[in-house]
């Protein structure tokens, strides 16, 4: 079942003529000319779509918080500011198929009732900007963006907005004060973007694939969307995969399908490289805590674990992770897990905007010290240390960067602490090239 | 070095900038402010502080919300860089596709470390965070264009190209 990707390889998908052939912007005709924007938005809510970004909240709820005062402007805002690493569905959707998230942007304009819409990418994707400003010209050249579409009465301007490389401004409000042309510090909630965000105005923040759902939720219908997945997770997702699998790429896939099927079946990833074991998955991007090989394919109780929000959070932290933004990051038995650490606790440090005290200090501490143990300096007192300072960032900063650094440093020790202490106890074994850590009696070891 | 006097942006791309300021309301025109800096990297390959002066005057905006702007997010070169700047992704899953290996050649290629710029001023190299290339990596970019699924060898290709 696909609803974003289904045509996504069809020669020339990128060109209007193509995308409109394939099935392209009937669902702007629809909503523009049969249904009001509160039946839109009532589709959205039926539909059950939960944020794509990575929070998952439900969509059709969030953009009914939108304040709508007379005469001040309301906007929608894409958050294509995609950067958690093990990430990357929305650049992959936005560079194959410019239509599928332009068409997306234009129901949810219309639902909200913007006139005026901005993408903002991230800046490293500038030729993905360019693949999105040009299909935007043919959009208007066809009467599909600005004034009057399609002889409905309704404007909307769209325009794509450059970031300039931060992590950071993947959250709403430091978006927003990017788009501002500020540096990226997120704001203080409340008051939220619905009510103040861009430039004080009520505002809607969604991500790129979410956005993209909702011409299928117009076309057929917020209650046949809700028939795709398992319980709450309903719909398709794209689930982006890197490291150790046979075929790396972007999937779509229906909510609920079993983790195994999903890294070992033909249809998807393809198994783990040749000749080698799975050890452990990053299941929702960098910040989502990391899980060993017998806990990602099954829960506690012997269930099968599924790719859906609730199936992957089942056990909580202790035993659980979370779906995220679908950064699926897979790795076999040679992956060192403290270096693997080190280099999201690196990111973390270099991306903390340095507004609150507890993530510009912890994160710079969790990069000092990962850096010593993998370096064969650990101390023994150092994953305590670790563990401490997690905890102390966490719930303490004013957006969730803080959490997203705590949570995969905490996880790594939780589920690898042995491997830690076997850098700390044997550094010029630890320290060796190519030298890994091989836990006895587990499945991935050799 | 540059000097106040022949910091203009060419006709073309002053056109293009007040396109951009028209893409926000009447008085927001500090919206335009990454857009801009990123039109004036382009000409100027790096923002030195009469460049973004330059930026400042165009946006009616003080030269200081351009440095604290500027500084804050890393695409911005805040000193000379060379003709290509690579710029390469050094997070998790790009090192677990070999990405250390990748990139520890390519620096001995060029014979800099990260940061440095070769003696004839041809490349400079950089390390950044998550490119959102995952699946492809390792990977480095270099302006806008992404270099992906790259080998030692593919490394050597690509410099003797640029090289030319």
């Amino acid at each position: 079942m696909k609803i974003l990707t289904e045509h996504i390889d069809v020669q020339g998908i990128e060109t209007i003529d193509v995308f409109r052939k394939n099935g392209g912007y009937a669902a702007v005709e629809k909503a523009l000319k049969k249904m009001t924007p509160d039946e839109v938005t009532e589709e959205v809510k039926k539909s059950g779509l939960r944020g794509r970004g990575g929070a998952g909240f439900p969509m059709g709820m969030k953009w009914s918080f939108l304040a709508k005062p007379e005469g001040v402007p309301r906007y929608l805002v894409c958050n294509a500011d995609e950067s958690e690493p093990g990430t990357f569905k929305d650049h992959y959707l936005m560079m194959k198929s410019p239509h599928t998230l332009i068409e997306g942007m234009i129901v949810s304009s219309y639902a909200l009732g913007a006139n005026t819409s901005y993408i903002y990418i991230r800046g490293e994707l500038m030729y993905v900007a360019t693949i999105l400003e040009k299909a935007i010209q043919e959009a208007k050249d066809k009467g599909l963006l600005g004034k009057n579409i399609l002889g409905s009465g309704y404007d909307l301007e769209l325009h794509v907005q450059l970031g300039g490389g931060a992590y950071i401004c993947g959250e709403e409000t430091a978006l927003l004060e990017s788009l501002e042309g500020k540096r990226g510090n997120p704001r203080n909630k409340p008051p939220f973007p619905a009510v103040k965000g861009l430039w004080q105005c009520p505002t809607v923040v969604n991500n790129v694939e979410s956005i993209a759902a909702t011409s299928w939720i117009v076309n057929n219908g917020g209650d046949e969307y809700a028939k795709i997945g398992i319980g709450r997770s309903t719909g398709t997702k794209l689930i982006s995969v890197s490291g150790h699998v046979r075929k790396p790429g972007v999937y779509e896939l229906p909510l609920g399908i079993t983790v195994e099927d999903f890294i070992y079946a033909d249809e998807w990833c393809g198994g783990i490289r040749d000749g080698h074991k799975l050890k452990a998955v990053v299941a929702g991007g960098s910040s989502v805590p990391i899980l060993p090989a017998e806990l990602i394919l099954k829960t506690t109780n012997g269930e099968n674990r599924l790719m859906s929000y609730e199936s992957l959070s089942d056990g909580g932290f202790a035993t659980g992770t979370m779906l995220g933004s679908g950064g699926f990051v897979v790795m076999d038995e040679t992956t060192c897990i403290v270096h693997n650490t080190l280099t999201f606790g690196r990111f973390y440090h270099h991306e903390s905007c340095g507004q609150c005290s507890p993530c510009r200090e912890g994160t710079g501490w969790m990069d000092k010290v990962l850096h010593r143990i993998e370096h064969g300096k650990g101390r023994q007192e150092d994953i305590d240390l670790l563990v401490d300072v997690a905890k102390k960032i966490e719930g303490n900063t004013i957006c969730p960067l803080g959490d997203a650094a705590a949570w995969p440093v905490a996880a790594a020790i939780r589920h690898f602490r042995d491997e830690f202490e076997w850098h700390i106890n044997h550094p010029e074994k630890a320290t060796a090239k190519g030298a890994v850590f091989m836990r006895e009696g587990a499945s991935w070891s050799l | 070095m540059t000097n106040t006097q022949t910091i203009q942006f060419p006709a073309s791309t002053l056109e293009k900038v007040h396109e951009i300021i028209k893409r926000y309301p009447e008085g927001k025109q500090k919206s335009a402010l990454l857009p801009v800096l990123h039109l004036a990297q382009a000409e100027w390959k790096w923002c030195s502080s009469e460049v973004m002066d330059y930026v400042a005057s165009l946006l009616s905006i003080k030269p200081v919300e351009v440095y604290e702007v500027a500084s804050f997010y890393t695409m911005f070169h805040l000193e000379p860089v060379g003709d290509h700047v690579i710029e390469y992704c050094r997070t998790g899953p790009c090192c677990l596709m070999g990405g250390v290996e990748v990139y520890d050649h390519l620096k001995a290629k060029l014979g800099i470390e990260t940061g440095e710029t070769t003696a004839d001023g041809k490349f400079t190299v950089k390390e950044v965070e998550c490119l959102a290339a995952c699946g492809w990596g390792p990977v480095f970019q270099i302006r806008e264009k992404y270099y992906m699924n790259l080998t030692t060898q593919k490394v050597d290709e690509i410099i003797e190209e640029l090289s030319k």
